[in-house]
C-alpha cells in the first residue's frame, strides 16, 4: 500500500489511541499489585505456618510460570464476568504482586532487628512500627528492585494481545502487515522507550529525594 | 517502694542457660552499674526487663505493675495482659549499645515521634520538650540533622534524649560507650552523670569501672548468668569477696 501522508497520519492517531490501553494496563496493575504485594509479603513472612507456607507455593507458581500461559489460563481457564482488558488487569495484578511481594520481603527483612527493638521499647504498637519506622525505610531500599519491575511490566503489557487486548504492540503488528511498512513497529518502540524513560526518571528523582538518610 | 522488682528469674535459648535464678531490685534514685564478662548474660538480663524477651521462670514487677509472674505450671512466667505491658512500657527506657536511632527521621523527630504516636502529646509540646532535651544533652543546635550526619558519640547522646522523652521512671543502658570510639565515650559518660545527680533511675551495663564506682550506688557482678557479689561501688570493685569477681577485675585491668 502507498505510505501518504495521510495514511502515515492515520496509524499515528491510532496508535495515539491505542497507547491509552497500554497506559490503562499499566497503571491499573500497579494501583492493584502494589498493595496486594505488601499483603502477600505479610502473608509470607507470617508465623502462622499453614499460611506462610500457602503464600509461599502461591508465589512459587506466579514467578515461576510464564504471564503469558497465565493470561491464557485466567481469560479461557476460568469463566469471569469481565472484558478481556479487565482479564489482563486482572492477571498481570496477580503476577506481578508476586514479585513485588518478594521484594517488599527482602526490604523488610533487611532492616535492622534494633528498629523494631527500639521501637518496641517506645512503645510502638506493631502497625505503628511498620507503617511510621519499617516501610519508610523499605521504600528507600526497594527502589533499585522496583524501578526494575516497573520497566519489565511497561515491555510486558505488550503480551496482553494473547488474549486479544488491542494494545499498542498488537495494533503495530496489525498495520505493519496492513500497509506493508515496518514504521508502526519502530513508532510502538519508541513509546515504550519514552514511557521507560519516564519510569526511569521518576525512579532516579525518588532515589535523590529519599538520598538525604543512609 | 521499688522501680522495679525482680525475683528469681530465669532464661534459657534452647538448651543455653543464659540467666540462673537472678533477682535484684531498684529504689527510686538509685543508681546501680552491672558489669561482669563478655557472655555472662547481663544484655539478657536487660532484654527481659524491657519486654524484648520473655523469661522462664520468675517475677518482675515495675511498682506496682506486675510484668510476669510464676503462677504457670511448674512455676512458669505468665505475663500480664498486653494492656499492662504496654502501661509498664511507658514506665522505662533503654539505651542500646549501637543506638538505634531511625536513620529516616530528623534529630528531633526521633524524638517528638513517640511521644507524639505513644503518649498522645501535642507535636508542638513534644517539640518543645524535645528541644530542652536536647539543650540538656548539648545537641541544641542538631535538631534538623539526620543520624547519618552525627558522630556516634551525638547519635547516641539523641538516643539517649528520645529515650528520655517518655519520661520513663527508670533508664537502662546497654554499654552506652562501647560502640564510640573512645574519645567519644566522656561525652556520654557526662550525660549519665548529670542524670545521675539529677536522681534519675538508672540500670548502667558497663565496661567503665571508673565509672561504675564514681556514679552507681551499687554494683552486681555477674558471670555465668548469676549475681556472683553485688554491693558497695568500692567495696566490690577495689576489694571484691569473690574469687570471681577478683579474677575479672584482674584480668580487665590487664587489657
Ligand atoms: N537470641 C539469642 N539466641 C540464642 N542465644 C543467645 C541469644 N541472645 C543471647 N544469647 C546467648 O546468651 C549468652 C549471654 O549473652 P548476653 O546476654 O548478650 O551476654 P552479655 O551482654 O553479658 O555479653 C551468650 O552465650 C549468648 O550467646
Ligand atoms: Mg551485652
Amino acid at each position: 500500500m502507498q505510505m501518504t501522508l495521510n495514511n502515515v497520519l492515520n496509524m499515528m492517531l491510532r496508535m495515539l489511541e491505542t497507547s491509552q490501553t497500554t497506559l490503562l494496563l499499566f497503571f491499573s496493575t500497579l494501583i492493584f499489585s502494589l498493595p496486594l504485594g505488601l499483603l502477600m509479603a505479610f502473608g509470607r513472612m507470617s508465623r502462622i505456618r499453614p499460611v506462610s507456607w500457602l503464600m509461599k507455593m502461591y508465589l512459587l507458581v506466579m514467578r515461576g510460570t510464564p504471564l503469558m500461559l497465565q493470561l491464557i489460563f485466567f481469560m479461557y481457564g476460568i469463566d469471569l464476568p469481565f472484558s478481556r482488558l479487565q482479564v489482563a488487569i486482572i492477571a498481570f495484578s496477580l503476577n506481578y504482586a508476586a514479585y513485588f511481594a518478594e521484594i517488599y520481603r527482602g526490604g523488610i527483612e533487611s532492616i535492622p532487628i534494633g528498629q523494631h527493638e527500639a521501637a518496641n521499647v517506645l512503645g510502638f504498637s506493631k502497625s505503628q512500627t511498620y507503617f511510621r519506622i519499617i516501610l519508610p525505610q523499605v521504600i528507600k531500599k526497594i527502589l533499585p528492585p522496583m524501578g526494575n519491575e516497573f520497566m519489565t511490566l511497561v515491555k510486558d503489557t505488550s503480551l496482553a494481545q494473547i488474549i486479544g487486548v488491542m494494545e499498542i504492540s498488537a495494533l503495530a503488528n496489525k498495520m505493519q502487515a496492513y500497509y506493508v511498512t515496518i514504521l508502526p513497529v519502530i513508532i510502538a518502540g519508541v513509546f515504550y522507550l519514552v514511557m521507560n524513560s519516564v519510569v526511569s526518571s521518576c525512579f532516579s528523582l525518588a532515589e535523590k529525594r529519599l538520598g538525604y538518610y543512609n | 517502694m521499688s522501680v522495679l522488682q525482680v525475683e528469681n528469674i530465669k532464661k534459657s535459648f534452647g538448651k543455653d542457660i543464659v540467666l540462673r535464678d537472678i533477682s535484684f531490685d531498684i529504689k527510686k534514685g538509685e543508681v546501680l552499674a552491672v558489669i561482669g564478662p563478655s557472655g555472662s548474660g547481663k544484655s539478657t538480663l536487660l532484654r527481659c526487663v524491657t519486654l524484648l524477651e520473655k523469661v522462664d521462670f520468675g517475677y518482675i514487677a515495675y511498682d506496682d505493675l506486675v510484668m510476669t509472674k510464676p503462677t504457670g505450671e511448674k512455676g512458669k512466667a505468665v505475663y500480664s495482659d498486653t494492656q499492662t505491658l504496654q502501661q509498664i512500657r511507658r514506665r522505662f527506657g533503654l539505651v542500646f549499645q549501637n543506638f538505634n536511632l531511625f536513620p529516616h527521621f530528623s534529630v528531633l523527630r526521633n524524638i517528638t515521634e513517640a511521644p507524639v504516636c505513644v503518649a498522645g502529646k501535642s507535636r508542638e509540646q513534644a517539640e518543645s520538650q524535645a528541644r530542652t532535651l536536647l539543650d540538656k544533652v548539648g545537641l541544641r543546635d542538631k535538631e534538623h540533622a539526620y543520624p547519618c550526619e552525627l558522630s556516634g558519640g551525638q547519635q547516641q547522646r539523641v538516643a539517649i534524649a528520645r529515650a528520655l522523652a517518655m519520661q520513663p521512671e527508670i533508664l537502662f543502658f546497654d554499654e552506652p560507650t562501647s560502640a564510640l570510639d573512645p574519645e567519644l565515650t566522656g561525652e556520654i559518660l557526662k550525660v549519665i552523670r548529670n542524670l545521675a545527680d539529677e536522681n534519675m533511675t538508672m540500670v548502667i551495663v558497663t565496661h567503665e569501672m571508673a565509672f561504675a564506682r564514681d556514679v552507681s550506688d551499687r554494683v552486681i557482678f555477674m558471670d555465668g548468668g548469676v549475681i556472683v557479689e553485688q554491693g558497695d561501688p568500692h567495696q566490690v570493685l577495689e576489694n571484691p569477696q569473690s574469687e570471681r569477681t577478683r579474677a575479672f577485675l584482674t584480668r580487665f585491668s590487664q587489657n
